[in-house]
């Protein structure tokens, strides 16, 4: 569609500098002096207090890889970040095209399904522990009358289970504002045209909406996982703290309990520069392959 | 140093009060809320009213490891409290801090009198000479606590001796029998069953005194003993005998409302207990196993301390040692050991609590305090003083609960947090050279 924009152009040079020197400021004060920070930290084995720090070069790398509970945790993270991606883009594409379908009730229904968005993490975790506490949850006491004896404080696999639940419940509402604008942009004539042809549901589905539909499920993809890796802090902390063993200690975890309750702040730092490294690579990597399948 | 904001509030303090004009600002960080947030408040307040010459002002920073955070922030910020309470594994952080924090024996004028704190209480936050660095704030020691009625119904006598863990486990045999769903549970699980339990048996937590002699020092928890702790209620664990509920003190809601027979928690549990329980419950000393030790040495100390942050003025120092010397007053601390169970840091406020006749009419509040006190702290028993230490027990949360789990035993679970906790320790090494 490219070619269909109109183009504004500026004469000059000192107009459009002025026009984003707004953004680069923001994005120097808040992501590149930090980032910054982080790496120069990330040389060193500082006290907590500030009072001396020690060179030690690319030291705090070498401990955190040879450590294999930190390199597991990176199989933590892709399992949680995938499934946290898959759970709220799947259930909500499926709502989407529930809601998409709807002649009455629909501005209702939206509302509705928007609504776990304004939920914080943090409190997304506290209402998931509530329902599925081992003595006192509503779910873990039905399951209980069906024979089931949940225990997420020792199963790991229940345990994952309930974050990428709490995780993924209030990304839905997200994912499905997106999925259903993209659905209302496809042209009815298209599909109805498919529709005359005597193509049903599924094969429009596969062969017309779902590709139109790729740019939306693309940025979606990397939006979310972005996500599960930075912003589902508040619902491990709140729910499994990381356990049990280390089933739910995912990288973002991991940096937040060795600066914060371990006080190692040249671990934390070089952990949060491995991170940034992954992300980019990640996000490089979508847009480099699978972009390439989207139609726009 | 004082800043806008601290400026503002004096002058708000200020003006509320004509003859407050010559006072000098203490600023107090702490990590309580709730009823114990009251009771500080109100130690606070009766400091404030006893004296015209100083204004403690006491802030909620969050929880422990939260209130630390702040500090270390704020330290780094140049904008430190006078007074900043930090929890008892935060200690060898502090002590390593050397130009951030001022010793507390360094704080108090020529007549301060050591020895009148109680050792096993002080012991913890002395350096190698005996002398105290931080002021013990709230100090609790691991109890068992039982439920009597569900006894009962199980059909053993609720008088029964529950001293050793060779009787409590023939104990959970038979609440297992009767068909009790949760014979036992615990809070606090590194605390009481492998910090503790080394001190209680007398064997090396760490290497170099349990880290008093130097940062150098080596986990020590993988002996025999330990093991075989660890071992006895990994088996609990599987039969049901022992119900794990979550890392931290989570058990407690399961206790009191009843579902357990027995539990392994805090003497400061007492307030929590004493206000919801609907059941006969008793306190009792915290068993031993007679295979181990013959008789049992005493427990360590949980809670927190109060350390006094170093670039203040004088007037500043003078304002908190006067505050520290009144919370350390015998009317003082006896009334705060009473509230909150607790225990007291001098020997003069538990006689004063003793002849008020507290401990008559409150069985077993006393227990704690005996367990401390019976006897003179050994190397082994004087406490821990290991850098990154809740971050290690974090480590032997995780490693515990794959015994629990049944995925580890009991020797390859603590060789595992003992290698992983090593590192950390080195790292702490190096951190604080």
């Amino acid at each position: 569609m490219g070619h269909m924009e109109k183009r504004v152009t500026f004469k000059g040079i000192w107009l459009p500098l002025l026009l984003v020197l707004p953004q680069i400021l923001i994005t120097a004060i808040f992501f590149f002096y930090p980032a910054g920070q982080a790496i120069w930290q990330s040389l060193f084995i500082p006290d907590p207090f500030g009072l001396s720090m020690q060179w030690v070069g690319l030291g705090n790398f070498e401990y955190l890889l040879s450590d294999r509970y930190y390199r597991a945790s990176f199989v933590t993270t892709a399992v949680f970040s995938i499934l946290v991606t898959v759970v709220s883009m799947g259930v909500a594409l499926y709502l989407a095209i529930l809601a998409d379908r709807l002649i009455k009730g629909s501005g209702t229904y939206r509302t509705l399904l928007i609504w776990p968005y304004a939920v914080a993490p943090a409190v997304a975790g506290v209402l998931w522990l509530f329902m599925f506490n081992t003595r006192v949850g509503v779910v873990t006491w039905y399951l209980g009358l069906l024979g089931y004896d949940w225990n997420h404080v020792l199963n790991e696999g229940e345990a994952m289970g309930l974050v990428v639940v709490a995780s993924a419940w209030g990304r839905i509402s997200y994912n499905f504002l997106f999925f259903l604008a993209g659905l209302q942009a496809i042209p009815r004539s298209v599909i109805e045209a498919a529709a005359i042809d005597g193509a049903h549901f599924w094969t429009r589905f596969r062969t017309i909406v779902f590709p139109l539909l790729s740019p939306t499920t693309f940025f979606l993809l990397v939006v979310n996982i972005i996500y599960a890796f930075f912003e589902t802090f508040g619902v491990i902390h709140t729910i499994t703290s990381g356990g049990p063993q280390q089933a739910t200690t995912i990288l973002v975890y991991k940096v937040y309990s060795d600066g914060f309750v371990g006080q190692d702040l040249g671990s934390s730092a070089a952990q949060s520069v491995i991170l940034l490294v992954i992300v980019s690579l990640l996000t490089v990597i979508q847009f480099k392959y699978i972009e390439r399948r989207v139609h726009y | 140093m004082k800043h806008t904001i601290s400026i503002l509030a004096a002058s708000a303090v200020l003006a509320s009060s004509q003859a407050a004009m010559a006072q000098t600002e203490i600023e107090f960080w702490h990590a309580f809320t709730g009823r114990l947030g009251e009771l500080v408040a109100e130690q606070v307040e009766t400091f404030n009213s006893s004296q015209s010459d100083y204004t403690v002002v006491a802030t909620h920073k969050g929880n422990y490891s939260e209130t630390l955070n702040a500090g270390i922030a704020a330290f780094r910020a140049g904008e430190q409290p006078d007074i900043l309470m930090v929890f008892e594994v935060g200690t060898a952080t502090m002590m390593a801090a050397k130009g951030a924090i001022k010793p507390v024996y360094e704080v108090m004028d020529d007549g301060f009198d050591q020895s009148k704190y109680i050792g096993s209480v002080k012991g913890y936050y002395t350096s190698p000479d005996g002398d105290m660095l931080s002021l013990p704030f709230n100090s609790s020691t691991p109890v068992l606590w039982v439920n009597r009625d569900k006894l009962e119904e199980a059909g053993i006598n609720p008088d029964t001796d529950l001293s050793t863990w060779e009787q409590v486990g023939s104990v959970l045999d038979q609440l297992k029998d009767a068909g009790v769903d949760c014979p036992m549970t615990t809070a606090w699980q590194s605390w009481i069953h492998l910090e503790n339990f080394s001190a209680y048996h007398d064997v090396p937590f760490a290497t170099k005194s349990n880290g008093f002699d130097g940062t150098d020092t080596e986990l020590a928890f993988n002996s025999a003993a330990q093991v075989a702790h660890i071992s006895a209620m990994g088996e609990w664990a599987q039969d049901g005998k022992f119900i794990y509920a979550g890392r931290r003190n989570e058990g407690g809601a399961n206790f009191r409302a009843g579902e357990c027979a027995l539990f392994t928690e805090s003497s400061a549990g007492y307030a929590g207990i004493k206000a919801e329980a609907e059941f006969d419950f008793e306190v009792r000393p915290l068993p031993y196993w007679k295979a181990v030790a013959s008789e049992p040495q005493n427990t360590i100390i949980g809670g927190a301390s109060l350390w006094v942050m170093e670039g203040q003025s004088d007037e500043e120092y003078q304002g908190v040692a006067a505050f520290l010397d009144f919370l350390s007053s015998p009317e003082i601390q006896a009334k705060w050991h009473q509230d909150t169970g607790y225990l007291p840091i001098t020997s003069e406020a538990g006689d004063l609590t003793r002849s008020q006749g507290f401990y008559e009419a409150n069985p077993g509040t006393d227990i704690a305090v005996i367990q401390m006190t019976a006897k003179e702290p050994t190397a082994n028993s004087k406490g821990l003083r290991l850098g990154s230490f809740d971050q290690i027990r974090g480590i032997i949360d995780e490693e515990l609960e794959a015994v629990w789990a049944g995925d580890k035993d009991a020797q390859a679970a603590l060789d595992s947090a003992v290698e992983r906790g090593n590192a950390l320790l080195r790292r702490f090494e190096q951190a604080s050279r």
